[in-house]
Parts: structure tokens; sequence; C-alpha cells
């Protein structure tokens, strides 16, 4: 579609501007830190911060889990809400698969006790890891479908349903296995979290996944009714309503979503560190909603894309990989890496507010 | 070069009492403003003579709105001059323009909904008590004597989100006309009026006539401006065409010079066949809002709904839509009983409704216009299997966007950047993609220049025509008589009556609203 087609409403010579898409500066943001850092590196450390693979693949790793997260909770927030239950989520859930993924009778999780072997549990020990991964997905579905529905239902703040959730879901992953691990998970489970070669350089599975999930959720975003609606939702609930959306619906689909990438994220976590634990995935809610801000999608709701979480999700990862390189102490890590937090988002504020009316 | 006088010094010769010679109060010259894309204002004029209303012109997009934001100094101007008083002045914020003597009531109202009126006129000036806490019985007795001044009637502790949009615009002007600016302009100040608050806007313009004040007014009612304006100035496409005295030049010269070409026919209501009933009202109420509305309505037909503002009009209409259920009464549609829960629901009818306020409830502010245009039709049509058939859809959209003459260079253009007129096209684009069999239309000319409203009213016709049966509510007394078939008449959320076309008149509709 061109001007062309409108060319008899232009009586006055309106030209039309070619506009780079919004990741060309947040891209731009992720090129220049790793930049710094890799002439920081020869500075301070003698040695090359991107030329090493293990390292890079690394951090690829850190970016795959949080990455999944923010690409649910990207949905979330451009439909004008919030979810801080995604970390919490990942700990049960990596929880309850890795139990499901077991291989020694020798287990704590309170469903294989003898007293519940009634149930027939016990089959699933040794068993193909599908069942791990269908349960955590199923598991994440169904929390994320609580939350949505609350929020649908009670009109009561994201934030507020969320957090509720955050808090509760964390006492069912510690009353899961009485705060125990479960270990000893079965290798077939385990190489879903490995890595395989290509041209000599390690690729975690994860990654892959990571990628094939933002594709299908841009995908979604930008070519179905159901990302259109999204969007419409978070920029004017009232009139999304007037135009037949039935936000509801949608919302508990978006928060369903949300919920299944965090479990995702969990299952992906629990394979890779071959074990479930409880205290799993504490903080990662704000990492994955940090990334998903970087990214360009705002707070407010009706703005953001996928493609910006991802950059945004690696821009955190090498500052997190850049500081431990340089040797940074932990605590000026997390300081600075705030700062940077709000450097991006008022970087692109900026250009947002140039794009449109000045 | 003219050195530039600061705000301070222009408030110091204000309270003087000093006039400096000048003939007159605003000059303003060869003002320049781009935005991405778009000239809005290539090198245009204006002057206002002091103890005048000076009214402005022209068609949607034409710049009007752009050259006020820029003298009220929301927008900053790329080139001109600006002499206030004689004096040359540089307004770089809206503070600025206020404390050099100029205020602005704005098309889209700017006030704050879950704050009381008191405290929306005279927020940052607040009076203080000597604690420095707000003196809140002082500012109501400042509103209280403001509103005795202006004779305006509205409890000044009310929550402003719980007033209707007319009063709303009257706290509006009120506010302005506060800040005893020397400079005041009005962007389409009656829109949301009706007119018996119109007289009463029009009393209070001439007392501040008479106080020596200049007044800018935008507006797109010709019968308005021959009424209150001593000049009138037009723009076209950002450029300015011509400044007139009121009483030299006819309604049919300064369309002429707002479009380049004549208009003919404002109203072209063409007898049309009128079908079957298609929607049948019977006792329809809402607890507390309207009561007992019974009527039915034919294909081809339109019924205009006339009433004061706040008579109801548009709640009957989102109940009828499924925004708000009724709480009885019932609506067969082509005889069949439906219960119309959701908007929806009332889409798969085929229902259409264009809402009041675009800015709350119509526009999607943060997305371009092919998102805007395209939202409702989305629901039943041009998805296969959830995929946006995005080409087919451009197409069309595109198609009926040119059909309206909605100025725009790109689809892609985020909605904000369009003027109000060419949002509210956009907004019937989007019904119209519908392809509606009842179209309910709230307002739907409203902030619409002469030439595209007239456009509107032969798409009206049009779609009339082919069989659409259309609602359309209005507090335009002469678009309600030329388009309408039928009249219904609320007051206070009751039916008062019924008027054919041929038996209505201003007074009798008027009559009818008022009791």
């Amino acid at each position: 579609m061109s001007a062309n087609e409108l060319g008899s409403t232009s009586t006055t010579g309106l030209k039309k501007v070619r506009r780079l898409p919004a990741e060309v500066s947040i891209l731009g943001v992720l090129i220049g830190i790793a930049i710094v850092f890799e002439i920081l590196g020869w500075y301070v450390v003698g040695e090359s911060f991107l030329a090493n693979k293990q390292r890079l693949s690394i951090i690829v790793l850190q970016v795959a889990v949080i990455g999944i997260i923010a690409v649910g909770v990207t949905q979330v927030i451009i439909t004008g809400g919030v979810d801080l239950s995604s970390g919490s989520m990942v700990g049960l859930i990596a929880m309850v698969a890795a139990s499901f993924a077991q291989t020694a009778i020798n287990s704590r999780a309170v469903f294989l006790q003898p007293e519940w072997s009634q149930f027939g549990f016990s089959w699933f020990i040794d068993s193909s890891p599908l069942w791990a991964i269908a349960a955590g997905l199923l598991l994440g579905l169904l929390l994320g479908f609580v939350n949505g529905f609350i929020i649908a239902k009670s009109g009561i703040p994201p934030f507020i349903a969320t957090l509720g959730m955050m808090v509760s879901v964390r006492g069912l992953a510690k009353w899961y296995t009485e705060g125990q691990p479960v270990a000893l998970l079965s290798q077939d489970f385990a190489w879903l979290g490995q890595s395989f070669e290509v041209w000599g350089f390690p690729v975690p599975r994860t990654v892959i996944i990571f990628f094939i999930v933002a594709i299908i959720c841009h995908v979604a975003l930008s070519y179905t009714r159901y990302g259109k609606f999204t969007y419409a939702i978070g920029a004017n609930p009232l009139a999304a309503r007037v135009s037949g959306i039935d936000i509801g619906k949608h919302l508990i689909k978006v928060y369903a979503v949300a919920g299944m990438l965090s479990g995702l994220a969990g299952v992906m976590l629990a394979a890779r560190a071959q074990s479930g634990q409880p205290n799993m995935g504490v903080a990662f809610e704000l990492d994955a909603i940090a990334a998903t801000v970087i990214g360009g999608t705002s707070l407010a709701g009706g703005v953001g894309r996928i493609t910006g979480t991802v950059i945004g999700t690696i821009i955190l990862g090498v500052v997190t990989s850049g500081f431990t390189f340089l040797k940074v102490g932990a605590y000026y890590q997390e300081i600075v890496k705030g700062m940077i937090i709000v450097t991006a988002v008022i970087i692109d504020v900026q250009r947002q507010k140039r794009k449109s009316r000045a | 070069m003219t050195p530039v006088v600061s705000p301070t010094t222009m408030k110091a010769v204000r309270e003087s009492g000093a006039v400096p010679g000048s003939e007159f109060l605003l000059e303003v010259e060869d003002v320049r403003k781009e935005f991405p894309g778009v000239v809005a204002l290539d090198n245009v004029r204006l002057t206002l003579k002091r103890g005048t209303v000076h009214a402005l012109m022209g068609e949607n997009g034409a710049g009007k709105s752009t050259l006020m934001k820029i003298l009220a100094g929301i927008y900053t101007p790329d080139s001109g001059t600006f002499k206030l008083r004689g004096q040359v002045i540089r307004l770089k914020s809206p503070l600025d323009a206020l404390e050099n003597g100029i205020a602005m009531i704005h098309q889209e109202l700017n006030l704050m909904g879950p704050m009381t009126v008191a405290e929306n006129i005279w927020i940052r000036r607040e009076p203080k008590n000597r604690f420095g806490l707000i003196d809140h019985g002082k500012m109501r007795h400042m509103t209280e004597e403001l509103f005795r001044r202006l004779d305006i009637d509205i409890d000044p502790e009310i929550k402003i989100g719980k007033l209707s949009v007319a009063s709303r615009q009257m706290v509006e002007i009120a506010k302005a006309v506060s800040f005893n600016s020397d400079v005041l302009i009005m962007d389409e100040p009656t829109s949301a009026l009706t007119d018996k608050e119109v007289t009463h806007l029009f009393k209070i313009i001439r007392s501040l006539k008479s106080e020596g004040k200049g007044i800018i007014y935008i507006t797109h009612k010709m019968n308005e401006l021959f009424e209150i304006a001593d000049e009138v100035s037009v723009f076209r496409d950002g450029h300015y065409i011509a400044t007139k005295a009121a009483g030299e030049v006819t309604r049919d010269d300064i369309i002429r010079m707002m479009v380049g070409r004549e208009i003919t026919q404002m109203f072209p209501k063409e007898t049309v066949p009128i079908g079957d009933v298609v929607l049948s009202v019977k006792g329809l109420t809402l607890k507390g809002v309207f009561h007992d509305i019974s009527f039915d309505l034919r294909a081809g037909e339109i019924l205009g709904l006339a009433g004061l503002v706040g008579s109801g009009r548009s709640n009957v209409a989102e109940t009828i839509f499924g925004v708000t259920p009724a709480s009885s009464g019932t609506i067969h549609i082509n005889g069949k009983e439906v219960t119309i829960a959701s908007p929806a629901v009332a889409m798969r009818h085929g229902m259409a409704f264009l809402t009041e306020d675009r800015k709350e409830t119509g526009c999607f502010l943060l997305l371009d216009i092919q998102d805007n245009a395209q939202m409702a039709v989305l629901q039943n049509r041009y998805a296969k299997f959830g995929f946006v058939q995005q080409n087919k859809l451009t197409k069309d959209a595109a198609a009926m966007s040119n059909k309206l003459r909605v100025r725009t260079p790109d689809m892609h253009e985020p909605i904000i950047n369009l003027s109000g007129g060419n949002q509210q096209k956009v907004l019937i684009a989007r019904w119209l993609l519908t392809e509606p069999k009842i179209l309910i239309l709230d307002e739907p000319t409203r902030g619409i220049d002469v030439g595209a409203k007239a456009e509107i009213h032969r798409l009206i016709s049009q779609l009339a025509g082919q069989g659409v049966a259309v609602i359309m509510i209005s507090s335009e007394m002469p678009e309600v008589l030329g388009m309408s078939d039928r009249i219904m008449v609320l007051h206070e959320g009751r039916m008062t009556g019924i008027l054919d076309r041929k038996d209505a008149d201003q007074v009798k509709i008027m009559e009818l609203a008022s009791h």
C-alpha cells in the first residue's frame, strides 16, 4: 500500500516520511554497551570480552530463560497490566517438572510419598521427559488462567492480583517438597537444557526454544487478531469494548499465555540445572519486566514489540556478564544495572516524544 | 532587530495599567510549523484588535488549532514573529503564554475527572492560608464569585467526572476567563453546548469585549460566526487566505475561501423508500438513567434523537448497543427478540455505534490510522484462523478513508497527529467497514468543518438509500431538522415525543426537550 492510493486526498504536498523501526535505537544501545565492555575488557583484564565462545554461550543461556518469560510478560504489559508472579511460577514449576523427571525412588516430592503412591504417581519415575514438560506447561497455563480470571472478573489491579499469586506460589514451591530440592533427574530430561555444537560453537537448546517462542509470539502480536486486540486493550480499554472486544476473555488468554511461558522457563531451568530447587527463579519477574521495558514496551500499555524485548533481554544479559567479566563486585553490579535500565528507558522515551507531536 | 520583551516585563506593564499605543492586541506574521511528514503552517499571519472577536475558519487540517496551540505556548513554531500589544514576545511554554496574558479553551477538554470544579479552575493558583496549605473555603468562595460574574450555575464542590460534557465545557470557559488575560482563544467552544448555553457564552463574550479583551474564535458553525464575530480570517491547507470584516462577507464567500470551490447543498436529504421495521424497542429502561423508551426503526429511515445535554440520549444508544445492558424492556431485531449483552452481540446483529467522545471512547490514540480503522471489523471478518488478512483489509480501509476524504499522507501515521475532524472521519470509517444494517451515530459531525460535514451527511443519506437504518443523536438543530425522517425527543430520560419531518420545527423540538 502506498501514498499513491491516497493521492486524491493529498492536495497540500504532504510528504510521506520513512520512519526507522523502533528497534534501531535499542539495537544501537546494545551494540554500544557491547563495544564499551570490549574496550574496557582490554584495558582492565587484558582480554577480549566478546571473542570467547564459552562466555558468549553462558550469556546466551542466561538470556534465554529470562527471555522466555519476558516474551509472555511483554504481552501482559502491552494490555496495560503487569505480571509479578513469573519468578515464583518458575520456581514451583521447576520443582514440579523435576519431580516428574526423577530417576530414583529416593525422592521427597509429596506426591511420591508412600501414602500417595496409591494414585500411581510412582509410574512417572524414569518416564519420558514429555510428562515433565506437559506437567510444567499445563500448570503454568492453569496458574496464568487464574491470574487472568481474577483480574478480569474482580477488576482488581493486575499488580495486586499477580503479587498475591507470586507470594502464594512461592509458598507452594516450598510446601511441595517441604523445602528440599529434587535431584537425580533423568538424562533424557537433562538433554533439553544442554548444548549442541554448531561450527565449534556451543548452542544451548534453551536458546533455540527461546527463539521459537519469540518468533511465534512476534507473529501472533503483529499478524493475528489476538495481537491487534492486545494492543487495543492497552491503548484504550473503553474504545476496545465499544469496538466489540471481549476484554475479560482476552485478558484471561494473555495472562494464561504468560503463565505458560513462565512454566516453560521453569522446565528449561530444571533441565539445565538437572534439579528443582524451591528458590529457583527469585527476582526473575523483575529481570523480565526490566528487559521488556528496556526493549521499548511502555508500562502504560498499547506500545511494545517482541523484537524490542529480545534485544532488551540481550542487553541485560550482556551487562550482567560484562560486569562479572570485569570482576566488578556484586554490589556494584546491582547498583549500576539499575541505572542502566533507567537510562535505556529514558533514551527510548525521548525517541517516542520526538516521533509524535513536538 | 526589536528586542524580545520578557514575560515579567509584560506582566508589570499590564498590571501598571499602561496601554502601549498599538491598534492591534496581537500580531502574528510568517509563522511556519512542520511536523514529521506534514507542513502544518506555511507562513500564516493573524491580527487581533482590542475589544473584538476574530473568527478563524478553515477545513480540518487547515492549521487553525496548530496556530492556536503555538499562541498558547504548547508548540514552538519553526519560525515567525509574535507581537503582543506592539511588543515582540517569544512563548516557550503554556506558562509563558498565560503570564503574557494569553489563555486558551481547547477543543478537547483538559479537565481532571477526580478533582472538583474549584480545584480544576484554580490549579497551580490555589489560595493558601497562613500555614501555606490550600484554603478550600476561600477557593470555593472565589469560584462562586467567578460563577456569579459569569452567571454560571454549577456547584464548585462537585467532581468534574460527574458533570455532563456541556457543564465541563462551561467550567473550561470559566477557567480561561479567570486568568483575566487580554487574549482569549476559544477552539470550538460550543461543540458540546446546547442553544441555551451558547447564548450564555455569547453574553460572556460580549462583556469580555466591552472590557477591551480580544477573542480568537475557532468554529465551523457559520451562524455563530455571523452572530458574534467582528472579523473573520480563513486558512486553507496551512496557508493564510484572507481576513474580512464579518459584515462585508457572505456565507458562500467564506466557504469558497475555505474550500476553493462552491458548495451548494448543506443537507442533501434524498427521499428514500422506507422499508420494514428492523429495530423495535419497547419499554427500554435503565434504572436511574432513562425510563420506558419505545420506538420502531425502519430500513432506510433516519431517526433523529434530540434533547438537551444530559437528557439520556447517549445512554439509550449505549444500552441498545450493549455497552450498558438494560434493566428492563425488550429489543427486537427483524421481528426476533434479542438480548444485547455486549457490543460484540450488537455487532453480530448488524449494529454499529459511533460514540460521542472520540478522545475517551473512540480513538486508540497510541495506534496508527490503519489500526484504528480496522479494529471493529476485525471482530467478525478479515481473519483466517486468527490471522489478519492485512492486504485486503488495508486496501479496503484505504478506500474507505479516501471516500471520507481523510487528510493523511500515510495510513501508518499515528492517529494522534490528525486533526479532531479527521480523527472523527477515521472512526466513521471504522464503523462503515463493518457494513452495518443499523447505524447509531452520536454527534457524528461534532468538530467537523463545513465541507466534510456535507460529505458525511451525503454519505448518511446514501447509506439510508441502501437500506441502512440510522439513529442520529445531534444537538445541532439544523442538522436534526435537515437529515431526519422522524425526530424523537428526550427530556430527563423520558420520551416526550416523536415528530414527523414535515411537522417538526425548532420551536416544537425545544419545547419537547425542555418539559
